[in-house]
């Protein structure tokens, strides 16, 4: 297979807590513009290496490059404004704020970076980013809820406007913390058919879920961890014929 | 002008104004249309709508910014001393000074958030008020308070031939402060804030340090460098705390280490919840109703209690002068840690979240089938 355009690269990354090995020798490449799947049971270590690869978690040894760049030891905005963006498994969202807000802020740190004393201008004033906002809420079919308080939304929409909070920035990659987790099976589908919707626009995505329903219908390729490993890489079917995988994890349920 | 300021806000500046402005006459049937107290009134105002820059808009909780007004204070009376007898020198000064040094402090206080950021600041004003009151007391004439003096240099003055008769007292532009000149050169700086304020909160900035209240986390994974924000904030209401004590050295040219103590930084924060955290005129009020109450509950004495309770039986009435007198003069901050204590139980947002729930209850009462669809806490 001719490997083509490599923008995550997770390279030999180890982290040990103590005496546990929670990630061993982690090779991941993830291509531009697919949707990449890390699925595995409960302690694979998923979380682990999210935060590893967010910079939120420094590995023992290996690195973490995004496009040329390594993250390793980068602050979380300064990751962000390499093209970053992130969902996190319980929505973090600014609660206390309109849902319109919400959307907007994202937008200045876009078009402004990551600092700017821009006290002299109304925010009445900012119109485009206004406007873009609204444009992301009604794609994700939120508009209608534009003056809430973010915090009076049901788990379903606070996760969608999180995912608008993202995608306002049109990060190169986005990674996805479990996105269904804790949702009713009506939330979950409007997620999935929501990132579907979105897998069009040519968005690299890391996804990490527990729920196979989602994995299988989301993913272009699946990494399969369990207890710090890959044990498994592959298109979703190579995934789901793989008899280590059938084992390690989908065990006795499919 | 529409792009400018929303109508809303307009109307809440003009208002606001006219309010201020109007404080001599509205005030005058409650006892404290006087330019003593009034100025007392806009210079806490000021110290205030600063002070919920930091703790209001960015949900920094600040125990130390006594420290600034003190040091706005001297630094206003040195620039008397050295310069000229000018309030305006003395204020750019001052409020330059403070601002630095709340740059320093801020710098080091908000490596750390939460209490430990408290804490940090309760630390750094603590130690401020030492040294101004005994480790640097050639700058700051320690215990006795730094005042203005015949002999003092005041180059500029003397530069340009003025010479002194009596009691060297500030001026504006050559005209004496005294009575009500005081007081509207105060109000004047309290709408020039009120007006600075309002348009720190409505800019993308002042969004910014809301959203770094709501949720820091998300504010870094969006792409926003959170410190630099928190210490621009920071530095703005430490000049502001500057200005505030600037003016209260103008108004009364004599600058002591007590304005830095820990009870004056935590008087600060009891005006802005007492008023309402995060509002911009709540802290105002704060400020207005502890400064009136101080006013007049730390005059009262046993004598006139005893006058108050005379239409009570004799044995009545001595009790009566016994329980209410722990409660005014020197314990009128017995009344205070009451009011806030009832206040922060029952009404946490403040008197502005009492005046929006009785609004509220007015208009539910008025359109019945309206549903009140309060989104944003008015500001």
């Amino acid at each position: 297979m001719a490997k083509s355009n490599v923008v995550l690269h997770v390279a030999d990354v180890h982290k040990r807590f103590g005496g546990l090995h929670a990630l061993a020798d982690i090779d991941l490449q993830v291509e531009e513009g697919q949707t990449h799947a890390i699925i595995g049971p409960n302690g694979a270590g998923k979380s682990t290496l999210l935060n590893v690869i967010i910079g939120k978690l420094a590995p023992s040894s290996g690195q973490v490059v995004f496009d040329g760049a390594i993250l390793t030891g980068r602050k979380p905005h300064q990751i962000n404004q390499l093209g970053i963006a992130r969902v996190f498994q319980t929505p973090e969202i600014f609660a206390d704020l309109s849902v319109l807000h919400n959307v907007m802020i994202p937008a200045f740190a876009k078009r402004d970076g990551a600092f700017t004393l821009n006290m002299l201008r109304s925010l009445d004033s900012e119109t485009a980013i206004r406007q873009e906002a609204e444009h992301m809420l009604e794609d994700v079919g939120m508009l209608t809820r534009r003056d809430m308080h973010a915090g009076s939304l049901s788990r379903g929409d606070k996760r969608r406007m999180e995912l608008a909070m993202c995608l306002i920035q049109h990060p190169r990659l986005l990674l996805l913390d479990e996105p269904t987790a804790g949702m009713s099976r009506h939330d979950t589908n409007t997620t999935i058919d929501l990132l579907k919707k979105i897998k069009s626009r040519g968005m690299t995505k890391v996804i990490i879920e527990h729920d196979m329903h989602v994995v299988f219908s989301l993913a272009d390729k699946i990494s399969v961890l369990a207890q710090g490993r890959i044990i498994a890489d592959g298109t979703p079917d190579e995934v789901r014929g793989n008899p280590k995988v059938q084992e390690a994890y989908l065990g006795g349920a499919h | 002008m529409a792009n400018f300021m929303s109508r809303n806000d307009l109307f809440l500046f003009l208002g606001f104004t006219i309010v201020v402005l109007a404080m001599p006459i509205w005030l005058a049937p409650f006892g404290a249309g006087y330019p003593d107290l009034l100025q007392r009134f806009m210079i806490y105002g000021i110290f205030a709508v600063g002070f919920n820059i930091l703790f209001g808009l960015t949900g920094y909780l600040s125990f130390g910014h006594a420290a600034f007004f003190g040091v706005g204070s001297y630094a206003a009376v040195w620039s008397f001393k050295l310069l000229t007898l000018d309030a305006i020198p003395a204020m750019i000064f001052a409020v330059v000074i403070s601002g630095l040094f709340a740059l320093i402090i801020g710098f080091l206080s908000l490596r750390r958030s939460g209490i430990y950021f408290s804490i940090l600041t309760l630390a750094f004003a603590q130690m401020s008020y030492n040294l101004a009151y005994s480790v640097l007391t050639p700058i700051t004439n320690g215990e006795t308070g730094l005042q203005l003096t015949l002999s003092d240099a005041r180059v500029l003055d003397a530069a340009m031939g003025q010479t002194l008769v009596g009691q060297p007292v500030p001026t504006l532009l050559g005209q004496q402060l005294s009575g009500y000149a005081g007081f509207y050169l105060c109000a004047g700086f309290l709408i020039l804030s009120f007006f600075i304020a309002q348009r720190v909160s409505g800019s993308p900035f002042g969004m910014m340090l809301k959203s770094i209240k709501s949720n820091q986390t998300r504010m870094q994974f969006t792409g926003f460098n959170t410190r630099p924000y928190a210490l621009s904030a920071f530095v703005i209401s430490g000049m502001y705390a500057g200005l505030a004590g600037a003016l209260l050295a103008v108004t009364d040219p004599l600058a002591g280490a007590e304005r830095m103590q820990w009870t004056a930084s935590g008087e600060v924060v009891l005006m802005t919840i007492l008023g309402g955290v995060g509002t911009l005129v709540g802290p105002v009020i704060g400020a207005w109703l502890i400064k009136y109450f101080e006013n007049i509950l730390s005059a009262l004495n046993d004598q006139i209690l005893a006058n108050f309770w005379s239409f009570l039986p004799e044995g009545a009435a001595d009790l009566m002068v016994q329980v209410t007198g722990k409660f005014v003069g020197d314990g009128w901050f017995l009344t205070l840690g009451l009011v806030f204590v009832l206040v922060v139980v029952f009404l946490p947002g403040g008197v502005m979240e009492g005046v929006r729930r009785i609004a509220a209850t007015l208009k539910r009462s008025g359109t019945p089938d309206s549903k009140s669809r309060q989104t944003q806490p008015a500001e």
